[in-house]
């Protein structure tokens, strides 16, 4: 009984590009419509196809009816559907305040602008539910490629950070593709689930650790873990906002789930984690050093879009770690983590969009007297800045608790880890009430007696998505409860 | 006993957070605020009363209110240790919101909405931690009411406001993050469960005494509220907040939301029985005991009046620490007792000071010569507060300083008793000057005047309830005894 429903949640954002593109020519008010109204679809088609994942297991979807293994085969396993409903509720929110944000960066470009925007979404949707190692790369391409060009439509020194960008993720295409490469040598398939059941009578040899690492680090350029994050900075600052609001919560969150399904799809959770002695524990560590350099690094900054993708950049360590402790607590927290982040991600880069909306700016000075003059816009940035931090109740505390937790049950072989979450959650506690202080306290005048300043909030598709967001921060923290155990567990892949 | 599974506890709680809401819709109309600021205190203070009978009977009430992580859920639970910290905080909270109409508006301060909003919201948190069912929910009360506190402490929004406001963050929020969230974690690992439950969580899970040990130093040094040496510094830098703030929030809710917090771990979390196997509780008291003396030298030095006060309460927080140390029924007891002893005689302390400063807009000791007699209501009422912090009868702080005197001496500690005298001898020389100075010292430069000049009724009035509070409690304590009898047993 195979319904068409996966492919609809691709295709329609696919297709609605290219007749954004030519209706947006002639009447600009279709491109919202348009956009907005083929990702509710397949939002409402994801949310579907989780709640089938979820009843009937795992569907095995052959496109074209072409049988795998030369097919091309969607696998939508519980997790791959989660990535599906968080890709296209995450993006559903984004365009309310891009098409905002882009009549005012973009006028009369809007057209061209979604038309990229929509394939870069269909192109996300495509690598949760792919199960065909070279299918994935060509998605990743897909992905990369809009991306470039939805960076460089930024101002200034954007289309620079595009070009650095496009150097790095091109470079980790290729080793991807590399990494594809060997194994098509060595099993003579490209389906993942055929490629894991050829490889392990060969996990002794040493071109399929070559191919392992090469897959890896590909992912990690693309997933800016840290020291391979220099690419990202620059371009999550200088893009506009209307790209930045779609990225910053998704792009890097994907490619963690890319390595899991490289760890656990195409490799098993044996060979990787335990196969080569020490590289877990090197992992593990480098996620450590990396959120602690990132960290710092994110303390350096004096701009807002800045400081946020710094922490993006701790946060993937955060990931990476969770994964790579190799325990059921530490998994649960990355995968709670892939989510949590990137709506706590999509709830400050809204706010982000919508002070830079008004301000023209996103510099911490220019934020001063903030909470009176935008007041609900703050109070969710406030709600996004705890879930950073880790205050309970927010979605933000629980995944750290895994994640810690997880650390610990590891041994203490892992204490580097756990010392590393515990002082990046210090560090983003000084961040966030550096900017809560300056926003706080009056501008200008030293006394709390000064002139008020006149309010003046975001606009309402900026404002919605916002506090829709921010609320779900805290209702998702306060149902942690119920949402691990009935779709981050079974979301838990094989093995675990 | 009987747990009832009850929506109680909810209210109580919650009562105050709903009515913050109706605070920030009354922003224009400041009658119309300050009334649902009252009628909430009040509500509140009877919601919680209302569950005395039942707790005094040896009942409860329990409500999960959601499922967090396998087996810690989100659960409010009354017993009598938490209905005895309710009770004196929601009474409290009334006095408080009376006095913060009095002084808000005498000094016509700025932002009042927002400062009511705040109040509520961490008198909710102040509740919840006294409800909490277990560790996990009383760390998500206890940074509710750190970030709650922090646009009250920086009320004044001036460059101190700002250096303070810091402070207070970096100690609170550091500390619990630092320290008791990693303890938290710990204790999870290790138990499976953070449900405070009598006699400790950990007995039975072969932890070592090493692990123990630690857990101890991580929680003490995690809840900075309760002010021990050398995590006091935020709480005389918190002093620049509004009078009201400082009495209620630095006086009793926030300080003693961190001494509960420990004493819930010493008791329901690590274990008396643990802690006394591995002599864990001596060495706290020894360590609090130089908290206890330091605090009330420096108190001495201090000229600022509400300075003075928050050493002073630096040094009466490490008491009850120090009680729960000794891991003996009457040192618990004196150490329990003594949050509400306490409560009442430093409010007081802090009402009076306030009310100096909206009569005079004095802050210093040394500019106070002769001011008792134009303020005689405010100065006794000081002199009852700092008599029962003393510890004299017929005030209440006598009976608990009482206990913790009988369980040093049971507990074989003469060293102990001796802290304990010497800080009583300390605190009667930074207090009696202050009030001698009020009634007897001329006044300098010849501002007597004529007459009377008390600060208005409305602070007037609960500072001289809370007086009368310390000394009907020497006279009356038989509820809260039981309450604390229950909680020990």
């Amino acid at each position: 009984m195979t319904s068409n429903l996966p492919l609809y949640v691709l295709a329609a954002p696919l297709l609605t590009a290219f007749v954004v593109n030519l209706a947006g020519r002639f009447w600009r008010g279709s491109v919202a419509i348009l956009s907005l109204g083929a990702l509710l679809f397949s939002t409402i088609s994801a949310v579907l196809v989780l709640q089938q994942v979820l009843t009937h297991g795992t569907i095995h979807y052959t496109v074209g009816g072409w049988q795998a293994p030369w097919g091309i085969e969607l696998v939508i396993d519980p997790l791959a559907a989660l990535m599906l409903a968080l890709i296209s509720v995450v993006a559903l929110l984004a365009t309310f305040s891009a098409l905002a944000s882009a009549r005012q960066e973009l006028p009369g470009r809007e057209h061209l602008f979604f038309t990229l925007y929509l394939i870069l979404i269909s192109g996300l949707l495509g690598l949760a539910v792919t199960g065909d190692a070279f299918n994935l790369y060509v998605l990743l391409e897909i992905t990369s490629i809009t991306t470039y060009c939805l960076i460089a439509m930024g101002k200034g020194r954007a289309p620079l950070a595009s070009f650095n960008y496009i150097i790095m993720g091109t470079i980790g295409a290729c080793f991807y593709l590399l990494g594809v490469g060997y194994l098509y040598m060595l099993t003579g398939s490209l389906n993942m689930a055929d490629i894991q059941s050829i490889l392990p009578g060969m996990y002794g040899s040493i071109s399929v650790a070559t191919a392992f690492a090469f897959l890896l680090v590909g992912v990690w350029i693309k997933m800016a873990f840290l020291p391979l994050h220099g690419w990202l900075p620059n371009a999550y600052t200088l893009a506009p906002s209307s790209t930045s609001v779609l990225i910053a919560p998704l792009m890097t969150k994907v490619a963690v789930f890319l390595m899991i399904r490289i760890i656990f799809s195409i490799f098993s959770p044996d060979y990787a984690f335990f196969q080569h002695v020490g590289v877990q524990h090197l992992i593990v560590w480098a996620a450590a050093l990396a959120i602690l350099i990132a960290s710092g690094l994110a303390l350096a900054q004096t701009d807002l879009k800045r400081m946020l993708s710094y922490i993006i950049v701790a946060e993937v360590g955060y990931m990476v770690g969770g994964v790579w402790l190799a325990n059921t607590a530490a998994m649960t927290g990355a995968i709670l983590h892939i989510v949590n982040d990137a709506l706590m991600t999509l709830c400050l880069f809204l706010a982000a969009s919508a002070i830079v909306y008004r301000l023209g700016d996103s510099k911490l000075a220019s934020m001063k007297g903030l909470y009176r003059r935008m007041p609900l816009t703050m109070a969710a940035f406030t709600i996004g800045a705890f879930s950073m931090i880790g205050v309970p109740p927010t979605a933000g505390f629980f995944s750290k608790w895994y994640l810690i937790l997880g650390g610990i049950e590891a041994g203490s072989w892992a204490w580097v880890y756990v010392a590393a979450l515990l002082i990046s959650s210090l560090v983003n506690a000084v961040l966030f009430f550096r900017i809560i202080e300056i926003a706080y306290f009056q501008g200008g005048g030293e006394h709390g007696h000064s002139a008020e300043m006149p309010r003046q909030e975001a606009c309402a598709w900026q404002l919605s998505p916002l506090l829709l967001s921010a609320v779900a921060l805290l209702a998702i923290g306060l149902a942690a409860g119920p949402l691990v155990e009935h779709l981050i567990i079974p979301a838990l892949p094989a093995g675990f | 006993m009987n747990i009832i599974t009850s929506l109680l506890p909810v209210a109580a709680v919650g009562i105050s957070l709903l009515g913050a809401i109706f605070i920030i819709l009354a922003n224009r109309r400041p009658n119309l605020r300050e009334s649902v600021t009252l009628l909430i205190a009040v509500g509140k203070f009877l919601l919680v009363l209302g569950m005395l009978p039942t707790v005094l009977a040896g009942g409860g009430f329990v409500f999960t209110l959601a499922e967090l992580i396998p087996g810690v859920p989100f659960q409010l639970r009354v017993d009598a240790m938490g209905m005895f910290f309710a009770l004196v905080a929601s009474f409290l909270w009334i006095c408080t919101s009376i006095y913060s109409i009095g002084y808000m508006r005498a000094l016509q301060e700025h932002d009042q909405t927002r400062y009511y909003a705040s109040f509520a919201v961490a008198i909710s948190a102040t509740i919840g931690v006294a409800f909490s069912a277990n560790l996990l929910t009383l760390y998500l009360f206890y940074e509710m009411l750190s970030l709650s506190t922090y646009p009250l402490v920086t009320h004044e929004r001036n460059a101190e406001a700002r250096v303070s406001g810091r402070k207070y963050l970096t100690y609170i929020l550091g500390t619990s993050i630092g320290f008791a969230l990693p303890a938290m974690l710990i204790v999870y690992a290790i138990a499976g469960t953070l449900d405070f439950t009598s006699g400790g969580i950990l007995t039975g899970t072969g932890v070592s005494p090493g692990t123990v040990a630690l857990l101890l130093v991580l929680f003490v040094a995690g809840f900075a509220k309760a002010g021990i040496m050398p995590f006091h510094g935020w709480l005389p830098a918190a002093m620049v907040a509004p009078t009201p703030v400082s009495s209620f929030l630095h006086g009793v809710a926030v300080v003693k939301v961190g001494v509960f917090s420990i004493l819930r771990v010493i008791f329901d979390i690590l274990g008396p029985d643990l802690l006394l196997s591995l002599d864990l509780g001596i060495a706290l008291t020894y360590f609090v005991s130089v908290t206890i003396l330091a605090a009330s030298l420096i108190a001495l030095t201090q000229d600022n009046l509400k300075r003075r006060l928050a050493y002073s309460t630096i040094g009466q927080l490490s008491y009850m620490i120090l009680g729960a140390g000794m891991l003996s029924a009457a040192g618990m007891t004196g150490g329990l007792l003594h949050i509400a002893m306490h409560a009442f005689g430093k409010i007081t302390l802090f009402f009076c000071a306030g009310a100096i400063y909206v009569a005079s807009h004095k802050k210093y000791i040394s500019e106070m010569d002769g001011l008792g007699r134009k303020m005689p209501i405010t100065y006794f009422a000081f002199f009852l507060g700092s008599l029962s912090i003393i510890g004299m009868p017929p005030l209440g702080g006598f009976l608990s300083k009482w206990q913790l005197v009988i369980g040093a001496v049971q507990a074989d500690q003469l060293v102990l008793v001796a802290v304990l005298l010497i800080s009583s001898l300390l605190n009667a020389a930074y207090f009696f000057p202050i009030v001698y100075r009020g009634f007897f010292a001329p006044a300098k430069n010849g501002t007597e005047g004529d007459g009377f000049h008390e600060a208005p009724l409305w602070c007037l009035v609960p500072l001289t309830i809370t007086a009368l509070g310390s000394l009907i409690l020497f006279f009356y304590p038989g509820t809260f005894l039981r309450l604390i009898q229950l909680a020990l047993s």
